[in-house]
């Protein structure tokens, strides 16, 4: 038994088998296998052997041979290497003899070929060392691969382990069958937890090394509450953990019962719960849990799914699959949002140095009208079948917007000419999360109908720190008294100039935070669907007078440890059980 | 060359090779060697004094690094050993990998 600790990121306890997910960009750990897997183990390798020479059969013969001669050459010497059966045989040999999965023994033994080339005087063959790893990766993506593509095609429960979780690979994650995450990096706003987090199943995060210590078939505790994940536990401890389970699912139900009820503080103001998602079966869950509607839809979705780029249809059916479920909730759809991520970075022939910094987001749709027509269209077009709503993110200036809303606004008198019905009065709003965007919000207010504060970024923007990056995570903080100037500022605008605010990062659902936000005059927030009761809940117990004067001791503080403290003892009172 | 006789099945021809194509035995002659030694049903050893490899492997023949001027043993065993050492002798002596010799 084994007991690793790291960050707890989404709460809950499961149980279940381990799913491990490797990844070719990282050191291939030694997993031991049972004698008994020897054999599957061997023809896993043996396949992958195959499925590389097929894939590089493909990739020879679509080689132009004038151009690409030079290519051809070196696919030519990789195949052999391939269909080399002393090569396979070392592998398949050190899988039987040192029980280890077929990754770390096509890892292990190809770099050992490696080192040996490498160390030969002769220049032209000790370069070939590249060759090798090259053949390595070919090999361990077709091993991966598979398991990837398991991840679509689960049938029993499992937890899954990881060095880390891109979007893509959560993309398919069925929470009937993915009962837990846990990852060796990241952190709480890591694409793991947040993931998790929509999915209401138990996540620990910056485990470190956990991906070391499991092998195929271990089973998991991962207790997200306390954030420890537990390798093969014993009897006693599954026993225990099976009691906490119990009791946490329990004081899940208790708050599902105020799912009817409205979140009305006990002085009658009332606000808007929304809920965030990030794929479309997540809507059912946001009226589950007692949504009053979406306030971000992101979409980014339709992309990391596929290797091709979605067509209009594609977009159109995946709002309308939503729309359909909220028919007279507001549904806030958000235009593309990525950046920084494979399918931007791809399609440049040298990556962006500073991609956060980059062409992303409303700037990549600016530069790319045919894919940005395409998702507005299919948005307009949605927009028929119930109240929907259409956000632009990462707008830092007024000429950005106006750009934005011209190109709608062409793509409205396609339609118009196509004769195919749309809802001309959408309403339009921004996310406001840049320094820029925050502090002219008195202008931009008069060009939108709603504005929506992203606090997660507009955090890291403001402090200049990546969230992701563990160095320096312990660095962000929405409640820094600068971003909450910001924060005041934007709530302000929105107020003066008339128009709907609403906080849809991450700021919005934490128990400690919620009634700073209420106090400064925040009345719709989104929020992750499982946090929906507990926040409910929060709103519930106090009084606007209470926010109010949170509100204003906190932004009299100027230190961000002062008003973290603050704001949990203030939580605390409010609700004890959650903490 | 030379013939021994183990069985009628088993007949080994043997013959030492010299490398004469000024680049050596690096990856591309290498291939085609190890094209050639797989044409045939015979076992193909090859060694350059300190080890000794199968020939129809190409991670070992490429291990061999034998420069120019290096003299490798071939040894074939099996139905078609002589046709094998045959060809092999062809490509290395005679046609130096179709690649150029060094200019004197």
């Amino acid at each position: 038994m084994e007991i690793k600790k790291g960050i707890a990121v989404s709460p809950g306890i499961s149980i279940a088998k381990s799913l491990i997910i490797d990844s070719e960009d990282y050191r291939i750990p030694r997993r031991p296998i049972k004698p008994s897997q020897r054999m599957t183990e061997s023809q896993r390798a043996r396949n992958a052997f195959k499925d590389a020479i097929a894939e590089l059969i493909r990739l020879e013969s679509a080689q132009d041979q004038t151009k690409g001669g030079k290519i051809k050459d070196i696919f030519a010497v990789h195949l052999r290497f391939l269909h080399d059966r002393s090569l396979r045989k070392k592998v398949t040999d050190f899988i039987h003899s040192d029980l280890v999965t077929a990754e770390y023994a096509v890892s292990t033994i190809m770099r050992e070929i490696a080192s040996h080339f490498a160390k030969v005087k002769d220049a032209y063959i000790s370069e070939r060392a590249a060759d090798i790893y090259d053949i390595e990766r070919r090999l361990l993506r077709q091993l991966l691969d598979k398991k990837r593509k398991n991840l679509k095609h689960l049938t029993k429960e499992v937890v899954v382990v990881a060095r880390e979780l891109s979007p893509t690979q959560t993309a398919g994650f069925d929470r009937k069958f993915v009962k837990g995450i846990a990852s060796d990096a990241g952190g709480r706003t890591s694409h793991a937890a947040i993931v998790a987090r929509s999915l209401g199943i138990p996540a620990v995060v910056a485990l470190e090394d956990l991906t070391e210590y499991i092998s195929v078939g271990d089973t998991v505790i991962v207790d997200g509450n306390r954030g420890i994940v537990i390798v093969n536990p014993d009897e006693q401890t599954i026993r225990q953990y099976e009691e906490y389970s119990k009791e946490f699912t329990d004081l899940g139900h208790r708050l599902d019962a105020i799912r009817q009820k409205p979140a009305v503080t006990r002085d009658g103001i009332e606000i808007t719960l929304l809920g965030n998602i990030e794929f479309p079966n997540e809507a059912e869950i946001v009226l589950e849990k007692g949504g009053a509607g979406i306030g971000l839809y992101r979409t980014e979705f339709l992309y990391l799914n596929t290797d091709s780029e979605p067509t209009e249809q594609d977009h159109y059916e995946a709002y309308a699959e939503t729309v359909r479920v909220f028919a007279d909730k507001p549904v806030v759809i958000r235009t593309l949002d990525l950046g920084a991520d494979k399918y931007t970075q791809s399609r440049r022939f040298a990556p962006e140095p500073n991609p956060f910094l980059g062409l992303r987001s409303i700037r990549f749709c600016l530069q790319n009208l045919t894919l940005f027509k395409k998702q507005l269209r299919a948005i307009l077009r949605v927009s028929v079948l119930g109240q929907v709503k259409i956000m632009f993110p990462l707008i830092t200036n007024r000429q950005e917007l106006m750009q934005a809303k011209m190109i709608l606004r062409d793509v409205m008198e396609d339609l118009d000419d196509e004769s195919i019905p749309y809802n001309r009065d959408i309403p339009i709003g921004i996310m406001v999360e840049t320094p820029s965007a925050a502090l002219t919000a008195y202008s931009l207010a008069m060009d939108v109908d709603f504005f929506s504060i992203g606090t997660n970024d507009l955090t890291q923007y403001t402090l200049a720190v990546d969230r992701g990056n563990e160095s320096v995570s312990m660095l962000y903080s929405t409640v820094d008294p600068a971003v909450l100037r910001l924060i005041r500022n934007v709530i302000q605008d929105a107020h003066k100039a008339q128009i709907d605010l609403s906080v849809c990062g991450e700021m919005a659902s934490e128990p400690e935070y919620i009634m700073l936000l209420m106090g400064m005059g925040v009345r719709t927030i989104s929020i992750a669907s499982p946090m929906i009761p507990e926040i409910k809940q929060i709103i519930r117990s106090v009084t606007m007078e209470y926010c109010n004067n949170v509100a204003r001791k906190v932004l009299g503080m100027d230190s961000e440890r002062q008003i973290s403290a603050y704001l949990r003892n203030a939580a605390r009172k409010i609700l004890p059980e959650a903490f | 060359m030379q013939a021994d006789e183990d069985t009628l099945e088993n007949v080994v021809y043997e013959a030492e090779l010299e490398i004469k194509n000024a680049e050596g035995l690096h990856m591309r002659p290498a291939m085609q060697f190890v094209d050639i030694a797989n044409r045939f049903d015979s076992e193909i050893n090859v060694s350059n004094g300190d080890t000794d490899v199968d020939g129809k492997s190409i991670m070992n023949i490429s291990m061999l690094a034998a420069t120019c001027g290096t003299k490798l043993k071939i040894r074939a065993k099996g139905p078609d050993a002589q046709e094998a050492i045959k060809a092999l002798r062809e490509l290395v002596e005679e046609k130096h990998f179709n690649e150029p010799t060094p200019k004197r």
